[in-house]
């Protein structure tokens, strides 16, 4: 495996009473795609949202390019998601008051990139995903698949070092979901970035170079 | 009779030899077995005896000789009605996984170690296929070979609802064993 980018050590994380992830240890490799699968409830979402420092787990570590992840404090946190990592969420998840391109370039205008400059890298971005056309629209104007589109230029607008994907097909027909995952992870091989996709899609879990099944919140 | 449909169906596009119609047939179904000679042969004089090929040439080269079939107009009306009836939806047989996995749960086995594995092994043989069907060029031959992902894929559910059944009955069991 390439240089270790990522390491849990026995991480833990309940909501109530419900145990999400029971004792969860894993390394992921700088540029590896990597998908995370299983049952529903078993534990996906909330392994991808800790190790992309989102939830902090109860219990264990989340060690990201050798340095504690789960002990920085939230502005810590924020700011290394910011400029590190893209983040695709199912259904999109964009800002429904914004244009596409708007809603694109908002992860620059947070980093105060030029608001001019911002544009232009976001519209190069839809570009590249085939969603140029998509640049005025309201999210309420898109269908699931052009707002998956927009949201995955949204992840990699920033370059970013990983791409986490919650369900990134999950509103798309096969097709639709094949084009979209080609397009999201060529980008990533393209700039070596590390993809985390949770998916309960087994074609989308056959693209990633790993799987890490998740049954119970614990890696079966 | 299928593989002769098929064999049917290169030559509404044209006079063909054996070697073009094992061909035509590898590029149309790349996540199969690729067609034997001997089975391109045997299946022409089939259907030569049922008059749906006619022989239209014998090529003499320097190689061997080729001889080139032809459908004839019963074999166009044969391709036409294939095509047109639909097929039946089953009863599918059930396979050796299906064996296996009923067995194993029917005594009781331990199944999340065989489903790992299993999964592991239908997960490699999905990547194999979708870096094939990124490799054809030819449309309909990712069309073959989306229909063996797609039963992977029911393969996986399949598995997948499996344990979630014993799961399942393992939690709906105990506490009834625990009051009586």
């Amino acid at each position: 495996m390439s240089e270790i980018q990522f390491e849990a050590r026995g991480v833990r994380k309940a909501y109530g009473r419900t145990e999400a992830l029971r004792g969860v240890s894993l390394t992921i490799g700088a540029g590896e795609i990597v998908a995370v699968s299983g049952p529903s409830g078993s534990g996906k979402s909330t392994l991808m949202l800790a190790l992309a420092g989102v939830i902090r787990p109860e219990a264990g570590e989340i060690v990201y390019d050798g340095a504690r992840l789960d002990d920085l404090a939230e502005a810590q946190r924020t700011r290394l998601r910011r400029r590190q990592f893209g983040v695709v969420l199912q259904f999109g998840q964009l800002v429904p008051e914004l244009t596409a391109v708007q809603n694109v370039a908002l992860p620059l205008l947070l980093e105060r990139h030029d608001r001019a400059a911002a544009r232009r890298l976001a519209l190069g971005q839809l570009e590249r995903l085939g969603a140029l056309d998509l640049a005025d629209a309201l999210p309420g104007e898109l269908s699931g698949g052009e707002a998956q589109r927009v949201a995955a230029a949204r992840a990699l607008v920033t370059g970013p070092r990983v791409i986490f994907a919650d369900e990134p097909t999950g509103a798309l027909d096969t097709v639709g979901g094949e084009r979209l995952l080609d397009t999201l992870l060529s980008a990533a091989r393209e700039n070596d970035a590390t993809v985390v996709m949770v998916t309960h899609d087994n074609r989308v879990a056959a693209h990633a170079d790993r799987e890490i099944f998740l049954r119970d919140g614990v890696i079966a | 009779m299928s593989v002769s449909h098929v064999l049917l169906g290169v030559l509404a596009g044209g006079p063909a030899h054996g070697y073009d119609l094992k061909r035509a047939h590898d590029e149309r179904f790349p996540a199969t077995k690729a067609m034997l000679y001997g089975q391109v042969y045997s299946a022409l004089q089939r259907l030569q005896r049922d008059n749906l090929v006619e022989v239209v040439e014998t090529v003499q080269g320097g190689g061997p000789e080729r001889t080139v079939y032809a459908l004839t107009e019963a074999g166009h009306a044969e391709l036409a009605s294939w095509l047109e009836a639909t097929e039946p939806a089953g009863p599918y047989a059930a396979d050796e996984l299906v064996r296996k996995t009923v067995t194993a749960l029917w005594r009781g086995a331990d199944t999340v170690d065989f489903l790992r594995r299993q999964r592991a092994v239908h997960l490699d043989r999905m990547r194999e296929l979708l870096a094939l069907q990124a490799s054809v060029s030819d449309e309909t031959a990712r069309i073959a070979v989306d229909h063996t992902i797609f039963h992977l894929d029911a393969d996986l559910r399949w598995l997948e609802a499996a344990a979630a059944r014993v799961a399942d009955a393992q939690q709906t069991t105990t506490p009834r064993e625990a009051k009586a």
